[in-house]
């Protein structure tokens, strides 16, 4: 018997199995019911579980996102100042970067698609329980003994079979998100330890920041030098500067010629 | 023919699509039988592929049963031996 074949038998024998234990028919109405509007419940709590945690892994992306274009800025900064050792630095932190933020949008696809599937499964189940609902009160308004376990069997089995795939799709998806969850625990640990943020102090901090810090410092105070200089120079190199030039330079012109 | 692909819902074949999926459901039941992951991934896939492009969708209140079901397409062979492993609990 081929495999397609087998898994409907199944899926069959588990709906026969809960049928066989009703000694009323239409107690076993009643029952699967509340067990359909339950496993409801449950698939729109498993789309909202998987939204919370692909919602999370977009804040990841995006705090990993922002500390690489940060990166980029330092490479670039760093270059400008002619320290290509630290641009270096800055673009290999980049590259580690990059790479989890590839692997983040991995488990992001992963989850969307989850989450797209179990919004189906559920408004496919929706759909089905309202239709058995109907199908019920049918039944029971019609009920001769012989009759109703016929059309109780048919309408079972379809809505059972619904609920066995429903209920492995948020298996499925549980287990996508528990695996999750736990890499992106660590991811989360990781950000908040400060490990991949702006820390210019301690060893285990960004010491390319801390370097470029002073190279700015270092270039800010070679720029006031110049200005200083140029300050108390001035006396001596205005006359020259200003020798071409009208107007106010005609005064110092007489000394000059002197 | 209603076929249930797990995971995706149901459609229905009519009965030249039924014959052309008995042949693919073969070729499936032949890697799963082997154990060979890789034939198992592309024989679902051309299963999974056919239902989806020559079936039509059963309406979302239907309560008919499936007359043969296809594993998730994207099953691993390990999911599929587990799922035909629960024939012998329920059925035995």
């Amino acid at each position: 018997m081929g495999v397609m074949k087998r898994v409907s038998l199944i899926f069959r024998a588990k709906a026969n199995k809960a049928l066989d234990k009703m000694e009323d028919p239409r107690e076993t109405l009643d029952y699967s019911y509340q067990q359909q509007v339950e496993m409801l419940t449950r698939v729109r709590r498993g789309v909202a579980d998987v939204a919370t945690s692909r919602k999370r892994v977009e804040l990841q992306m995006n705090q990993l996102q922002k500390e690489s274009d940060r990166r980029e800025n330092q490479a670039r900064t760093a270059l400008g100042q002619g320290r290509e050792d630290l641009a270096r630095s800055a673009l290999q932190q980049k590259a580690s970067l990059q790479g989890q933020l590839n692997d983040l949008q991995g488990q992001y696809s992963s989850l969307q698609e989850q989450e797209e599937k179990l919004t189906l499964a559920s408004q496919r189940l929706d759909a089905k329980v309202q239709a058995f609902r109907t199908r019920k009160e049918t039944i029971k308004a019609t009920y001769t003994a012989a009759e109703a376990q016929t059309r109780i069997n048919e309408a079972f089995s379809g809505i059972s079979e619904e609920m066995g795939d429903v209920g492995m799709a948020i298996q499925r998806a549980e287990d996508k998100t528990a695996e999750m969850q736990a890499r992106s625990g660590a991811l989360d640990e990781l950000l908040a330890s400060g490990a991949l943020e702006d820390h210019v102090s301690g060893s285990g901090g960004d010491y390319i920041q801390a370097e470029l810090d002073k190279l700015s410092i270092g270039s800010g105070v070679d720029d006031d030098l110049a200005r200083l200089k140029g300050e108390i120079g001035g006396a001596e190199a205005t006359p020259q500067i200003e020798a071409g030039s009208n107007g106010s330079a005609a005064a110092t012109e007489p000394q000059d010629d002197r | 023919m209603i076929v249930r692909i797990l995971g995706e819902g149901q459609f229905e074949l009519d009965k030249a699509q039924a014959e052309r999926l008995a042949v693919l459901d073969a070729e499936l039941t032949a890697t799963v039988d082997r154990g060979d992951e890789t034939a198992f991934k592309a024989a679902l896939a051309a299963a999974v592929a056919a239902v989806r492009s020559t079936g039509s969708a059963v309406p979302d209140d239907s309560l008919a049963a499936s007359e043969v079901i296809l594993p998730s397409p994207d099953a691993s062979l390990d999911e599929v031996h587990k799922l035909l492993a629960q024939d012998g609990i329920t059925l035995g």
